[in-house]
């Protein structure tokens, strides 16, 4: 019997594995991204977002999935499937819930995520391309939930659609061509909701799955930031592990798997108890059907879309045209692309930086709030003049930044992580 | 001489393939574009609309659709017709300048309709294409549920999305959203009411 030529004396395992990895790295992956991938040990609460955000990613994919197996995209059928799904189809409500619920869990994810940024200079140098990435996914996620809040077809699904497709139209010249060309129609119409659907669920979900995928692997050829913004490459053990790294699993499988345990108690909180969460999470105005002859007597977005609806309507039109509104509020996400190149600090984490960092981040922070809550108010009384003062106060942190970052006060950085070690 | 390689003719092969490519992927790409354009039935249902406003009150307003878009047709009071020119230095163009509408409408000056009677126009408001609201009542400034519209209101429009307000004519008040007065189709007079809305007017009518 001739012996095996490998397997026993290499350390390669053997078995289904074994003949595996003889044709696709699966070993290898395991190892290097998950089982010997070194994350900082000193991780905090903020650093549950990105798992879950991945979570829900993957709750919206498969109730996504289910909502079309029911749901008919077309203007005659959208409004009443969704019904049918919520009144007919065995646990079509929890289905939806689960989905609509997603959306606004997958922002406040998001959102947090970024702010993380904010806090401890992950977008720094080496991580720009990361950064990027995300902001990438950002600016997909918001026109997956425009185009997925078009298809339920109701009153405000119709006129939030006749908004924002609007916006095109104040681009000068190509305006009003282009804006026929989205719609496919001269008004919103039974070819927009069908197209909407076909970019809701292929389209857009592909280029997320594949963005996130990049968005890993940028992330784990970098490694991981951390709440000391300090580099952990730096200092490494004789086996060439960073000493304040410990592997992904199982030290951070399974806080996640807390972190996630504990997500999803809240999650099912407010599906089972508060769906339409007062209003904020699904329109009242969209529980009728869309009406093109009647616009709800006020329109608002869903919260998460509210600060930068609040910048469009802070800035007036001028010399006959409203594109400027359009212009800041589309400046408001470029102006995220370019955060790592603004900041100009010698430190990353706000634990080493000084007091005109901190107060700057908790302006913005406050304006970015109130620009929420004005985006949900109707544009009367106080809330324009504050949705100006916030605008403002938004754009001053960013393009201010490489002036106040460098005058700031710094501490020292320490060389190993801090905390509990 | 057989086994050099020519790196020169090669680069420059490649890149006369992959530009050959890159312009085949473009006209490749055109079907697809153009695909997003109004489609042949869409085109097809822009059919002109008659009403017969002469059912309407005086203060009463109606939307009819024409081309998927809400139209509205307003029996203008007496009072109303002779107040438009007294606020002309409040409204951002007063004369319609920048604003969209035949010519014939144009040339009626402060009223912009071919009866001053009856105003016709899209309810689309020139910001983002809400559909105002009619508020046409003079200096009642809470007509609209939780909408102050200020005293010495002197009817008109409101848009509820972001809070433009137009006069009766239809023409927006200044530093609003709206950049543009609100937009009158074309349409023919028959009589002193029946208004086809999609037709031009014959210059006789006017």
């Amino acid at each position: 019997m001739a012996a095996a030529p490998d397997s026993t004396d290499t350390g390669k395992p053997g078995g289904l594995i074994g003949w595996i990895d003889q044709r696709f790295p699966l070993t290898q992956l395991w190892k290097t991204q998950v089982a010997e991938y070194y994350a900082p040990k000193n991780f905090n609460f903020w650093y549950y977002f990105g798992v879950l955000a991945t979570v829900i990613l993957a709750n919206q994919l498969v109730t996504g999935i289910y909502l079309t197996m029911s749901y008919k995209p077309s203007s005659a059928e959208a409004f009443s499937s969704v019904e049918y799904i919520m009144r007919d189809v065995d646990w079509g409500w929890l289905i939806r819930y689960m989905h609509s619920t997603g959306a606004s869990a997958f922002f406040i994810a998001i959102y947090l995520h970024m702010f993380r940024s904010l806090l401890y200079g992950s977008h720094r140098k080496p991580r720009e391309l990361l950064w990027i990435f995300g902001c990438v996914i950002f600016v997909l996620l918001m026109a997956e939930a425009f185009l997925g809040y078009v298809l339920p077809w109701g009153n405000m699904s119709y006129w939030g659609a006749q908004v924002i497709v609007s916006l095109f139209g104040s681009l000068p010249v190509i305006g009003g061509a282009l804006v026929e060309w989205i719609r496919g129609d001269y008004v919103i119409a039974d070819a927009t909701l069908n197209r909407f659907f076909a970019l809701h669920v292929a389209a857009v979900p592909l280029a997320l799955v594949f963005l996130v995928i990049a968005h890993l692997m940028a992330l784990h050829e970098v490694g991981s930031n951390n709440p000391d913004g300090i580099e952990i490459k730096n200092l490494k053990d004789s086996q060439g592990h960073p000493l304040d790294g410990i592997p992904f699993h199982p030290y951070y499988t399974v806080k996640d798997t807390m972190g996630i345990a504990a997500f999803l108690v809240v999650f099912c909180g407010v599906i089972f108890f508060a769906p339409a969460f007062g209003g904020l999470f699904l329109e009242s105005p969209n529980f009728e059907p869309a009406n093109p002859l009647q616009t709800p007597p006020h329109i608002a977005p869903v919260w998460y879309f509210t600060p930068y609806y609040a910048m469009l309507r802070a800035v007036p039109s001028l010399a006959g045209t409203q594109v400027w509104g359009v212009l800041v509020m589309g400046s408001a996400i470029v102006v995220l692309f370019f955060l790592p190149w603004l900041d100009r600090s010698p430190v990353k984490s706000i634990r080493y930086r000084g007091p005109i960092y901190k107060l700057a981040l908790a302006i913005f922070s406050v304006s970015f709030i109130i620009l929420g809550v004005c985006g949900l108010k109707p544009p009367t009384g106080i809330y324009p003049l504050l949705a100006k003062i916030c605008t403002a106060l938004y754009f001053a942190f960013f393009l201010l930044m490489p002036w106040y970052t460098r005058i700031d006060s710094v501490k020292p950085v320490p060389e190993r992580v801090t905390g509990h070690a | 001489m057989s086994d050099q390689v020519d790196h020169r003719r090669r680069r420059l092969l490649t890149a006369a393939t992959a530009g050959t490519g890159a312009i085949g992927m473009a006209f490749a790409a055109w079907p697809f574009l153009a695909s997003w354009e109004p489609s042949a039935r869409a085109k097809a249902l822009g059919a002109p609309v008659s009403v017969d406003a002469s059912k309407l009150e005086v203060g009463q307003s109606l939307k009819v659709a024409w081309r998927g878009q809400p139209v509205y047709v307003v029996r203008r009071p007496k009072t109303a017709i002779e107040q438009l020119g007294g606020h002309n230095d409040l409204l951002a163009d007063p004369n319609s300048n920048n604003s969209l509408q035949p010519a014939y409408i144009k040339a009626k000056g402060d009223a912009r309709a071919l009866n001053p009677e009856f105003w016709v126009g899209l309810a689309v408001c020139t910001h983002l294409g809400c559909s105002p609201l009619g508020a046409f009542e003079p200096s009642n400034p809470t007509q609209l549920v939780g909408t102050d519209l200020g005293q010495g209101w002197p009817g008109g429009f409101y848009c509820p999305c972001h809070g433009s307000k137009f006069d009766i004519s239809g023409r927006v008040f200044k530093s609003m959203p709206a950049p543009k007065n609100l937009t009158v189709p074309s349409y023919t007079l028959t009589g002193d009411a029946l208004i086809t809305i999609g037709v031009d007017a014959a210059a006789k009518t006017a």
